[in-house]
């Protein structure tokens, strides 16, 4: 068996009375896309949270490449090769898109405490954020303030961010939220031509997205997962087909 | 290159104030030179304070500690006989750096309100504390014996002397604003006022990056206390009371938030209106809090902002965390 780049092992956590992790455990292969599907509210969010840092699960344990990250801080983690993007998006506004990404390449390129050069004019940090930015088919929005980019285009700047940084696991949270068909087959496109080099924690709704990217597929329902295979068997889970998918058809 | 109109209302002020000693030479009134001296000494504090606040959304409610520490300082090393700038000084900045580190470790483990709250009650302590040290004149303050003494570089006891050090400084502070604003650094600093979530998402601790921040304006305030001890040559608790660390928040915001220059041209404006307006009235406040609330209202960058309406000042949401 091919050793798991993530592993979540029976994880729980609650807010309040609500259970939105119910003892999960759930593996990523090296190289794949592993996609999360379930109802709303069924804690697929407040997984990606624990497993990016900003939530503290209540018990349970998560490791990465081997190491055991369950109390590591938020920056710690992304500095492993865990990166994430947001389901609302999550950027920062004052800049162009081009000083978005060179931020998030600054990130892992040492300290910060350096207070002379000015950053904007360092090729160490724009190169690298230009390639991230033609990556995702941004390059002629470089300059370009967050806030004016378009719904869509905040989001290819999400994963702009996210690559960078050269990250070994990419954790997106719906990344095609609240996108137009064009806009969701482009993004498509973009994440299929990352398939093989990354590892990708997909979560979304839009199951021909999901079902065209996925290698692997997760139902999560109530914080639990109810089903785990490859999407034909996934599609054909008559469990699953009841919780979910069935009202769709 | 484009010169930008912040620029150049800019290289007025400065073209003006160099030319302030003449005038007050020329007209017999000193003190036009002792007005524009307080002015720039109050734009280092304002511009230091401008770093945490416009840069990196921590709003201290209690800048003018720093102010006062580093005004003490000097005073309680001239009550004891050291009398050399070589000595108070580099003690001014350190000393009001390391309360920085302290407040700062406490401050910033809050934010918004809290943070506002918590800054308050420690510099609001401090006062306390300025008024309780009999030793060193409690309430009334301390009298400055003699300036600092910067033996074969500057005589300040020569007031024209100390203007020009107090101007270089400024120009100089403004220098390093520009340069730290700039950096990885302030990249950073600026990035966690935007999306703090975000940027410990992308791998920064934040903490220590804002941390080094408040500590370098802590410290820059400390100057303008040891300046201003040398303006005043006296110290007392008053120059830490939260009134004075809300005068300088209002000249940040006057002058526009973030913008460089911005909190220079606010305390200009701060310092002259206040000068006009207590000569017509001894509430002179009434006059000032509603000009104060209309250039907030319709000038969000302030009076900088409003000049550069096609720039990019601080025209975008404010984010209320601290």
């Amino acid at each position: 068996m091919v050793e798991s780049l993530l592993n979540i092992e029976n994880l729980r956590k609650s807010f309040g009375g609500v259970l939105a992790t119910d003892n999960l455990s759930l593996s990523v292969e090296p190289g794949k896309i592993h996609a999360v599907i379930g109802p709303n509210g069924a804690g697929k969010t407040t997984m990606i949270s624990q497993v990016s840092g900003a939530l503290r699960p209540d018990s349970g344990r998560i490791s990465f490449n081997g190491e055991d990250i369950t109390r590591s801080s938020p920056p710690n983690r992304s500095l492993r090769g865990i990166a994430r993007t947001f389901q609302i998006t999550s950027i920062f506004n004052e800049f162009t898109a081009l000083e978005n990404v060179a931020l998030a390449a600054q990130a892992h390129d040492g300290h910060s405490f350096r207070f002379w050069q000015p950053a904007k004019k360092e090729a160490r940090l724009t190169q690298p954020a230009k390639e991230a930015l033609e990556l995702v088919g941004l390059e002629n929005r470089a300059q370009v303030l967050a806030c004016n980019l378009s719904h869509g285009e905040n989001r290819q700047l999400e994963i702009a961010m996210a690559l960078v940084t050269q990250p070994k696991l990419l954790l997106l949270d719906e990344p095609m939220a609240g996108m137009g068909a064009d806009e969701s087959k482009k993004m498509v496109e973009i994440l299929n031509g990352l398939k093989g080099e990354h590892t990708i924690l997909l979560i979304e709704h839009d199951m021909d997205a999901v079902f065209a990217l996925a290698d692997q597929i997760t139902v999560l329902v109530y914080g639990s997962a109810i089903a785990s295979g490859l999407p034909e068997d996934i599609r054909l889970n008559p469990e699953v087909r009841a919780a979910y998918l069935g009202d769709e058809e | 290159m484009k010169v930008s109109r912040e620029t150049i209302v800019c290289l007025l002020i400065f073209l003006l104030l160099a030319m302030v000693p003449a005038i007050a030479a020329l007209t017999d009134v000193p003190f036009y030179l002792d007005l524009a001296r307080r002015m720039m000494i109050l734009a280092i504090g304002a511009l230091s304070l401008n770093l945490i606040m416009g840069y990196g959304g921590m709003i201290s409610f209690g800048h003018a500690v720093f102010i006062g520490i580093g005004a003490y300082t000097v005073g309680i090393c001239a009550e004891h006989e050291i009398v050399s700038g070589y000595i108070q000084w580099p003690l001014a900045l350190i000393i009001s750096a390391m309360f920085a580190v302290v407040f700062g470790a406490i401050s910033l483990r809050t934010r918004g309100v809290y943070f506002i709250m918590i800054t308050l009650a420690l510099a609001q302590m401090m006062y306390f504390l300025g008024v309780s040290l009999d030793r060193y004149g409690g309430d009334d303050g301390l009298p400055l014996a003699e300036p600092s003494n910067f033996s074969g570089l500057i005589d300040l006891s020569e007031k024209t002397s100390l203007y020009y050090l107090v101007y270089g400084l400024l120009i100089f502070c403004l220098w390093i604003s520009q340069r730290i604003v700039n950096s990885r650094f302030g990249m950073v600093v600026k990035g966690a006022r935007s999306n703090e979530e975000r940027m410990q998402a992308i791998g920064f601790p934040t903490f220590r990056y804002k941390l080094t921040a408040f500590v370098i304006a802590g410290a820059m305030a400390g100057l303008a206390g040891a300046l201003l001890a040398n303006h005043t040559d006296f110290v007392n608790p008053d120059m830490m009371h939260w009134t004075r660390s809300g005068d300088l928040i209002i000249m940040v915001l006057l002058g526009g938030m973030g913008s460089l220059s911005g909190p220079i041209v606010g305390a200009l404006v701060f310092i002259l209106l206040e000068e006009a307006l207590s000569g017509i009235t001894e509430y002179w406040q009434l006059i000032f809090g509603p000009f104060l609330i209309l250039v907030v209202l319709f000038a969000r960058g302030g009076l900088l902002g409003f000049l550069e309406k096609e720039q990019e000042i601080n025209k975008f949401p404010e984010r209320d965390n601290g």
